[in-house]
């Protein structure tokens, strides 16, 4: 389908595009005002950028929440790379249902009941092995476990499309089973591992309802400060640093963006090449 | 000595391959019993129990006596609570309404938005993938925060409005359920559009040719090709609204009213508030029963059909 797309469509897609632009759009405008009033404009400053670093609240809600993130992530790549491997090569195994339900649950679970359960077992164990004390240990766990879901997912789907007739290539000229996969099949699906630390890198900073929840006293993450400002009112240093991260991630998603389809249509080129 | 260690080597070998593959399985279906699933089991125990002065504050289900009998107390207390006071059923309605018509707006706009995608050309195709994308990507308490900053009593759409003539006298729309709906429909529109777009992007387009050809006007080309074959789409976007949608707490709690109670703020509120667990358990393991479940009951057999 490509032709000119009627008008009436054409204005609902720039009105909606409009929409999620917008409150962005101004947000990032007012970060620069000098005035503290949110609905008057007092001249550009970067008044409420310099009253951001001397925030210590702020700065060690992010780097908390920055590493929770990093670690968080990687974690569960490695646990959802697993269970994708196993999910999509071995055929029956006990507790293929089990994991199976467990790595689509989190997608349709409302974060609230995640948060709450998993709460309940942090505060019982607590009790029971002295372990884990709520806080960076109970905020990693939490959020590895709804990670590794989307981790799953995403590999998943790419390892389904994997060719295997190179692993069994590599197999056939004596490489053990983890070594083939190692060499053939891990460099194929790598990008789908990429996509799927950044995904839970940017849920895992993102996520306020169960960090709320496993969270004990002085570990607030980054969108628990926020949120608990927010809800006092508007701060304009909020803005500034909503600005601050918005642009970050907009540039970041560009990038990789233009990166992977780059690198997709270097993998056509070498494809087409190599069948030629 | 090369006949044993060969022969060692070979043991190991089957060693790995016989139980190799349980080094892959076990580590994420541990990991996932321990921290997702028995949570649930374990607020399934709380729920039974009563509140209680103590820490943590709620009352032992069972209990070993001096003389090893265990004795089981299980109290409906909780849930009976959930059928009297009214606010539950309320929420559980309100949160159901809330979902359902946010949803059905979303649909409404997406799907004109979708369309438009798929009938433009490849590379700007492109570029609004990267727009209807990058929304996605970016923080989703940071977007609730930048819509307040429009609809609120001095805000953008105000300022507008009163600018133009069109009021006299600021609307108000925060602490409403007019909020609510701009806030659901706003944070989760990219999630319609994406995979409406990808199911119409697919469409064969000599299909509507060939209707035009035999005298069908657009709309009737319409209703008759388009959308019926579009509805894996409508389907897939639809779920990935209402499903956040219904236990959305981060919306009502910053732009909704008092009265604007999603269940996911009544829980909070109890957890937090109230401090009352027991009740806050039965709540979820209602909410999981009478909504998550039918959904992934849903999903699971949609899933199977389409592999059918």
């Amino acid at each position: 389908m490509s032709e000119r797309p009627p008008l009436l469509l054409f204005t609902v897609l720039c009105f909606g595009i409009a929409v999620l632009y917008l409150p962005m759009l101004v947000l990032i405008t007012y970060s620069f005002n000098a005035s503290a009033m949110v609905n008057v404009w007092g001249g550009f400053s970067f008044h409420w950028y310099r009253e951001l670093m001397g925030n210590d609240q702020i700065l060690d809600a992010a780097l908390l929440s920055l590493e929770v993130g990093v670690v968080a992530s990687t974690l569960a790549v490695i646990l959802g790379t697993l269970a994708a491997i196993a999910l999509v090569r071995f055929r029956r195994f006990r507790g293929r249902f089990l994991l199976t339900a467990m790595v689509n649950a989190p997608l349709v679970m409302p974060e609230i009941i995640t948060g709450i359960t998993q709460l309940l077992l942090f505060v019982a164990m607590l009790q029971l092995f002295s372990w884990p004390h709520r806080g960076y240990t109970t905020l990693v766990i939490a959020h590895v476990a709804f990670c590794t879901a989307y981790v799953t997912v995403t590999v998943q789907s790419r390892l389904r499309s994997a060719d295997r007739s190179l692993e069994e290539a590599a197999m056939d000229l004596g490489s053990g089973p983890v070594r083939a996969f190692m060499d053939t099949t891990l460099p194929i699906i790598a990008p789908a591992l990429l996509s799927g630390w950044l995904l839970s890198f940017t849920l895992s900073l993102d996520d306020l309802v169960i960090s709320s929840f496993v969270s004990g006293p002085g570990a607030s993450t980054l969108p628990m400060v926020i949120y608990s400002k927010v809800k006092l009112g508007v701060s304009p240093d909020v803005n500034a640093l909503a600005s601050l991260i918005i642009a970050t991630v907009g540039a970041g998603v560009l990038i990789a963006g233009m990166v992977m389809r780059r690198a997709e249509r270097q993998r056509l080129l070498d494809v087409q090449m190599a069948t030629r | 000595m090369g006949e044993s260690s060969h022969r060692m080597q070979l043991f190991l070998a089957a060693l790995v391959k016989r139980y190799g593959r349980w080094l892959i399985i076990l580590p994420p279906l541990l990991f996932l019993v321990v921290f997702f699933l028995i949570p649930f089991a374990y607020s399934l125990r709380i729920s039974f129990a009563d509140t209680a002065l103590q820490v943590p504050p709620y009352t032992s289900v069972w209990n070993y006596s001096a003389d090893h009998h265990l004795s089981i107390r299980l109290s409906l207390d909780n849930y009976r609570y959930l059928l009297t006071d009214e606010v539950y059923a309320f929420s559980y309605l309100y949160s159901l309404r809330t979902a359902f018509f946010s949803t059905l707006i979303c649909l409404l706009i997406g799907y004109p938005m979708a369309y438009a995608m798929a009938r433009s050309s490849k590379t700007t195709q492109g570029i609004l993938m990267m727009i209807i994308i990058l929304p996605f990507w970016t923080s989703f308490l940071l977007r609730v925060y930048a819509l307040e900053g429009i609809i609120r009593e001095n805000g953008l759409l105000n300022s507008a409005l009163l600018w133009l003539g069109v009021i006299h006298e600021p609307l108000k729309i925060m602490r409403t359920s007019l909020a609510v709906y701009l806030g659901i429909i706003y944070s989760y529109l990219p999630f319609m559009v994406l995979p409406l777009f990808a199911t119409l992007e697919k469409l064969d387009h000599e299909l509507l040719e060939a209707s035009a050809d035999l005298g069908s006007s657009p709309w009737r080309a319409f209703f008759d090709i388009t959308l019926p074959l579009s509805m894996p789409g409508v389907i897939a976007g639809s779920m990935l609204v209402f499903i956040p949608a219904i236990g959305e707490f981060v919306i009502p709690s910053l732009l909704g009213g008092p009265d604007n109670l999603m269940i996911g703020r009544v829980l909070w509120d109890e957890f937090f508030m109230n401090r009352d667990w027991p009740v806050a358990s039965a709540v979820a393991i209602a909410f999981l029963v009478f909504l998550v479940g039918p959904i992934a009951i849903y999903q699971h057999y949609s899933a199977k059909q389409q592999e059918a």
